[in-house]
């Protein structure tokens, strides 16, 4: 048995006589409907409830997984840049929009010497911080990115945290693609060292 | 004909023109104030306190854009359209009597153009005659949806123009002269005087015939932005344009003086009190204009046709006839 959640909307018939077009005419005409709408509307204009957002005076608040110009990341126990130059967002970037340089400095460490995003071609995807094994390149806030060229490019330190907000410890995380869950401490399964 | 008399009434015709004209600016801005607030939105903030100083942009930017003449038009009748529009709504000012008569100095000062005695009448007139700016403006643009807004302001004239005349007719039995100052004087006596006690009918009539004439929701059918553009202005910028614009509102204005002076008692005695209760009643019948703007939807013009020719025609015939009766 087809047990539906329809039921057949009451519409009355459509008149066909004259006698019946009059009646229905008579019968909207009585009726107050167009008072309803005036009340309505009066009594939002009484109650002022005004919705609008004075931009650029005031701003909404972005969210914490919103994925704007990029940010680099530090380390916080050492302060010390986070990227290593493995190169994966370069090679995962769908616009081809990632140039990193790199070399092998004087302690045998790679060094990146090169980094830059050209934001005119970046379509903020999230998939440069979802791949980065280091949590180093995310996405931040900053949603005015107006420029005056298409090919907008920015360098590694102009997106790197600067050093007083690391030393007031006011570094804030990326909660979106490539995060850490926030109970990631209970899921992560223990290494078995007792094998 | 004496020298006193004509520059007084140039004083007079000039004085009408600036006071209406700054008043249909006023008219924009508060149009779009009041809608606003009505849509849970701010309107103009921006330019001057509160947006105020908006009037002054768009008058500075109506004036200063390039007047352009597209190359396919009928050249003097695009160009005289906007001015047919812009000069018969001010004409229909001569007839209004916007303030009780006062004296200054010992001069008794009657502050309505020309007290004609076919004052309602050729208010009217006029105004119908205003239907051919759009009508030519249209017509005269080489633009398809120019010409569907001119042919759907040309079919929807007839009906509410016979809605005008004949819902207009039994106050005029009633008070026997056409001239608004007689109407007035009809209504002296206080509120218990008014003709919309006597008249109800007539005045729910005129009012719908007012809406249509002057164009606004739910009648918005020959400028409907979002079916045919601007319609007839839509190959106008700049001040011919604006002389549409303003022709338009100051119609509202003029028209909502007809109907306050006709059915709501107009200045009444004479007193300053009365004056500004008429433009009191004046106010109220512009806000009105703007409520039903935020408020109801537009109807097409078959359905406008059919309203003024199946039932408000016959309820102004009733209406005439059973004023007829009860004057007997």
């Amino acid at each position: 048995m087809m047990d539906s959640n329809y039921y057949m909307v009451d519409i009355e018939e459509y008149p066909t006589t004259g006698w019946g077009k009059f009646k229905r005419a008579c019968r909207r005409a009585i009726k107050g409907e167009l008072f309803v709408g005036l009340w309505v509307v009066l009594r939002e204009m009484i109650r002022f409830d005004i919705h609008t957002i004075s931009y650029p005076a005031e701003k909404m608040p972005i969210g914490p997984r919103y994925r704007a110009v990029h940010e680099m990341k530090r380390l916080w126990e050492s302060d010390t840049e986070r990227c290593i130059g493995c190169g994966l967002c370069e090679k995962i970037c769908i616009s081809n929009c990632i140039r990193i340089d790199t070399r092998v400095d004087e302690e045998s460490r790679k060094e990146v010497s090169e980094y830059s995003i050209n934001l005119g071609r970046c379509i903020f995807c999230g998939y440069c911080a979802e791949v980065c094994p280091e949590l180093a390149i995310t996405h931040g806030g900053e949603y005015e990115n107006a420029s005056d060229q298409r090919e907008h490019f920015l360098i590694f330190n102009d997106m790197l945290t600067p050093l007083d907000t690391m030393k007031a410890k006011a570094q804030r995380e990326f909660e979106g693609f490539g995060a850490i869950t926030p109970n990631e401490d209970s899921r992560v399964k223990k290494t078995p060292l007792a094998y | 004909m004496d020298m006193a008399f004509i520059v007084e009434s140039l004083v007079k015709i000039t004085v009408i023109m600036l006071v209406f004209s700054a008043l249909a600016g006023f008219g924009t801005y508060f149009e779009r104030k009041v809608l606003a607030f009505m849509q849970r939105r701010l309107g103009p903030m921006y330019v001057g306190p509160y947006g105020l100083l908006q009037i002054a942009a768009d008058g500075i930017k109506l004036f200063t854009k390039e007047d352009i003449i597209p190359s396919g038009v009928v050249g003097r009748i695009f160009k005289i359209a906007p001015v047919i529009t812009a000069a018969t709504a001010f004409m229909a000012a001569a007839a209004i009597p916007f303030w009780p008569s006062f004296s200054v100095f010992g001069h008794e000062v009657h502050p309505i153009v020309a007290d004609i005695n076919i004052g309602l009448l050729y208010i009217l007139g006029v105004m119908g005659v205003g239907l051919y700016g759009p009508l030519l403006g249209g017509m005269a643009s080489a633009n398809k949806y120019s010409l569907i807004s001119a042919a759907r302001g040309a079919a929807i004239f007839i009906s509410y123009e016979v809605i005008t005349g004949l819902s207009i007719l039994a106050p005029i039995m009633l008070v026997g002269s056409l001239s608004l100052i007689d109407f007035n004087n009809y209504q002296a006596d206080g509120i218990s005087s008014w003709l919309v006690w006597k008249q109800p009918l007539a005045f729910i009539l005129f009012w719908i015939a007012a809406f249509a004439e002057t164009g606004r929701t739910p009648f918005h059918l020959v400028a409907n932005d979002h079916e045919i553009i601007d319609g007839f202005g839509t190959e106008y910028s700049g001040m011919r344009w604006g002389l549409f614009f303003i022709g338009e509102y100051a119609n509202m204005f003029f028209i909502s003086f007809v109907m306050a002076l006709v059915f709501l008692g107009g200045y009444g005695d004479g007193s300053i009190l009365g004056a500004l209760g008429l433009l009191l009643k004046v106010a109220f019948f512009f806000f009105f204009f703007l409520w039903t703007r935020a408020a109801w939807p537009d109807v097409r013009p078959d359905q406008l046709m059919w309203l003024c020719w199946k039932v408000l025609m016959p309820l102004a015939v009733i209406n005439i006839l059973l004023t007829a009766i009860v004057m007997m």
